[in-house]
């Protein structure tokens, strides 16, 4: 490694040749402000389109200031980050991009969270030269299912365009026109449902401002919840319980399930349910599903769709029905587990608590945006009743929470409601990358080989690389597992299995970089990775405390097949879990 | 979310696949590919767009951006009689803003965009090379030197 001798601020440093200013500085503990960059260490993930211009720093030898994230060390460097000089560019700069941006913090949804308030704080902003003559740009607003923009309070940082195109490939948003008239968007200014748009919320995941954020729900929970004649059902993701302390200013990765469970109930929801229960559930189905394919598979059956894709993810749904309607009879036809809790919370307890599928109310907390836009697909409604009526994220349940005047971080904990809410430490998993695979092969391993495993955690599944491939050792059969998440990830593979070059048997893809824990809908990590993997810790470390740590174990998942289904994959379970998918790809045809 | 249907006709297709072949369906040549497919087009609809994302295999937002960020490419079909007004230095000094203005009275539009009736269209450009003559108008591909605002009620009638 070649190293170089640089100075910041009168301190001197060897940094590796290469090395941003910022970086150099961030090692020194030296914190230059930024705004439109942005990266997610491990992840792969960085925004530096070096545009904003509020990291500037004076090089010594250098007329102009440089900015300081893409700007490299060189040797002998010397770099001022707050003189005269700096500090009034800076000033400069954040008056320009606040003279064209709404002010009314007051009632903006992000207000509190947002990167562009913190930076005008931070840089001690207290007026805005020239803003009574400024012209403004407008754009109007557009809400779609899941993502509600509004660019006025857009600040061209692109982070939003890197993650739609270089992270997830996706393809849906990006810049057009010059100028004020600039703005980022789908293609001819179309709203985002016209789009070939996941849902998958990255692009409010990093937005810095309150241009991009979620379509809000509580309300309506907050009307059922009311609501005399409603039985009103929740369920919460695995990912939720790792992440909502945050929000309460709690570390990140401390888990706290007991305090959400005691929270929903104080909220007024008549039974507090788990989605990891559908979980279990969909192991089940999706291990049944591919123990099946696989037989035929190794009996020499070429359309056996081997490798079996996951099914839990709505994002990744999104992106094979819109990206290769070809391979939509690849993946499991298990629903994910939010439909598959509502399907069996309107059926089999509804009957059990002797109540009208019309007059129960189900709601799920979701780490997701496309969570809500799954719950509105019309295959997923009863004569018009959906099986999930309402699905709110892990921040708009934080916003509950506190306008519901609950002490969060005091609360004592409590248990989930008895039959949806027993879960295992299987289910937990699912909220990490390489966690639903972890937890079929649990289940699979042992329905195939019909002997216990006499290890749970399987290492090698887990991880933070974008693509990571496994072989698993079943009883002499090596099975081939390939995992992806982040959807460019996801696209790599399925190119692979596309071109018949892939040898997995299965894959697992989520849409969110991390997996659920890294969810459009989760409190915001800011750039901050450590946050995912702290979370992706605790996720682990539930599934460790859990009693039963594989699926088919679950005692009330056994009493659902017992009194209700039959046998996974049986025809009543066909007709309430599973579900087909739509070619939704852009169709250019001959206009005769 | 919802599936989006084209229709382009089979001879326009194949002219957008001719040109995208002749730039080997590289990414990269999006620019000149959007050159060609407008020099026969004359202008590039979404239809037309659609079909050069999907050949070169990119997004439509980024051929969309593309399309919006360089003026000289255009959304709206030119006129039978595309008018262009120099605003070039030599014919901007020497009142070329007066004559756009005034055509822009006259005819009712914006710069970039074409009558109802697909008549005339606005367009202003950089110097065509004739400063001597300024202000320069272009009709078509007939040059009109030294023009003042009262000219251009007579110059729109020659093509009544």
């Amino acid at each position: 490694m070649e190293t170089i001798k640089i100075t910041i601020d009168n301190k001197q440093v060897e940094v590796e040749k290469g090395t941003t200013i910022l970086d150099a500085a961030r090692k020194m503990g030296i914190e230059i402000p930024t705004l439109c960059h942005m990266r997610l260490d491990d992840l792969n993930i960085e925004n530096k389109p070096g545009g904003c211009r509020i990291c500037v720093v004076e090089v010594q030898g250098r007329k102009n200031l440089s900015p300081a994230c893409i700007t490299k060390c060189d040797n002998g460097s010397v770099i001022r980050t707050h003189t005269p000089r700096v500090m009034n560019a800076r000033r400069t700069v954040m008056e320009f991009i606040l003279s064209d941006h709404p002010k009314d913090c007051l009632i903006c949804p992000k207000s509190g969270t947002c990167d562009l308030q913190n930076m005008a704080h931070r840089l001690g902003i207290r007026e805005i030269p020239g803003q009574e003559i400024a012209e403004m740009s407008t754009y109007r607003k557009d809400t779609s299912p899941s993502i509600i923009r509004e660019l006025d309070k857009c600040i061209m940082c692109r982070r939003c365009e890197m993650m739609c195109n270089d992270v997830q490939t996706v393809g849906a948003i990006g810049a057009f026109n010059r100028g004020f008239m600039a703005a980022v968007g789908p293609a001819y200014e179309q709203n985002l449902e016209y789009s070939p748009c996941t849902y998958c919320g990255q692009c409010v995941a990093v937005c810095p401002t309150g241009a991009l954020t979620e379509v809000d729900h509580t309300r309506d929970v907050l009307r059922a919840i009311v609501d005399p004649a409603k039985t009103v059902v929740v369920q919460t993701a695995p990912a939720v319980r790792a992440a909502l302390g945050e929000e309460f200013g709690m570390k990140p990765g401390t888990l706290v399930t007991g305090k959400l469970v005691t929270a929903l109930r104080e909220l007024g929801f008549d039974y507090v349910f788990d989605t990891d229960f559908a979980a279990d559930l969909t192991i089940m189905e999706e291990g049944t599903e591919f123990l099946t394919r696989l037989k035929k598979f190794l009996n020499g059956d070429k359309n056996a769709n081997i490798p079996i894709l996951t099914s839990c993810c709505p994002g990744w749904v999104n992106f094979f029905e819109h990206n290769y309607p070809d391979l939509k009879d690849v993946p499991s036809t298990a629903k994910s587990p939010q439909q598959m809790f509502g399907a069996i919370a309107k059926s089999y307890f509804a009957d059990k608590i002797n109540i009208n599928r019309k007059d129960m109310v189900v709601v799920s907390i979701m780490p997701c945006l496309a969570k809500k836009y799954e719950s509105q697909r019309p295959e997923f409604s009863v004569d018009g009743n959906p099986d999930v009526d309402f699905s709110i994220s892990t921040r708009e349940l934080a916003n509950f929470i506190r306008q519901a005047n609950i002490d969060f971080v005091n609360l004592p904990e409590s248990d989930f409601d008895r039959p949806l809410g027993e879960s295992t430490g299987a289910a937990v998993i699912f909220g990490n990358t390489g966690g639903v695979i972890e937890a079929a092969v649990r289940t699979a391993y042992e329905l195939y080989t019909g002997k216990k495993l006499n290890r749970l955690d399987f290492t090698e599944l887990r991880g933070m690389e974008g693509v990571r491939q496994a072989t698993i050792d079943f009883d002499g059969f090596p099975l081939n597992i390939g995992i992806a998440h982040g959807l460019g990830n996801a696209r790599k593979l399925l190119d692979e299995v596309k071109a018949g070059r892939s040898n997995f048997h299965a894959i697992e893809v989520m849409a969110c970089p991390g997996g659920c824990i890294g969810g459009g809908g989760q409190p915001l990590h800011h750039g901050d990775s450590s946050i995912l993997k702290a979370r992706a810790m605790a996720i682990y470390e539930e599934d460790r405390n859990k009693p039963i740590r594989v699926s088919h174990e679950n005692p009330y998942i056994l009493q659902l097949y017992k009194e209700y289904l039959g046998e996974p994959n049986s025809e009543k379970a066909h007709h309430l879990l599973h579900t087909h998918y739509f070619d939704r790809k852009a169709k250019i045809v001959v206009k005769q | 979310m919802s599936s989006i249907k084209i229709e382009l006709r089979q001879e326009d297709l194949n002219k957008i696949h001719e040109i995208c072949d002749s730039f080997n369906n590289e990414p990269l040549e999006l620019i000149n590919v959007l050159h060609r497919t407008q020099e026969h087009f004359g202008y590039l609809p979404a239809e037309v767009q659609e079909a050069i994302a999907d050949k070169l295999n990119i997004s439509t937002a980024q051929v969309y951006g593309v399309v919006t960020f360089y003026s000289f490419f255009t959304m709206t079909p030119k006129g039978k009689h595309p008018i262009s007004i120099c605003m070039g230095t030599a014919c901007y000094v020497r009142g070329a803003e007066k004559v756009l203005d005034e055509f822009k009275k006259e005819l009712a539009l914006q710069v970039g965009q074409t009558t109802p009736d697909g008549k005339f269209s606005l367009s202003s450009l950089r110097c065509v090379g004739a400063c001597g003559l300024a202000p320069v108008v272009l009709v078509g591909d007939k040059t009109y030197g030294r023009v003042a605002p009262d000219d251009v009620k007579a110059i729109l009638k020659e093509y009544e």
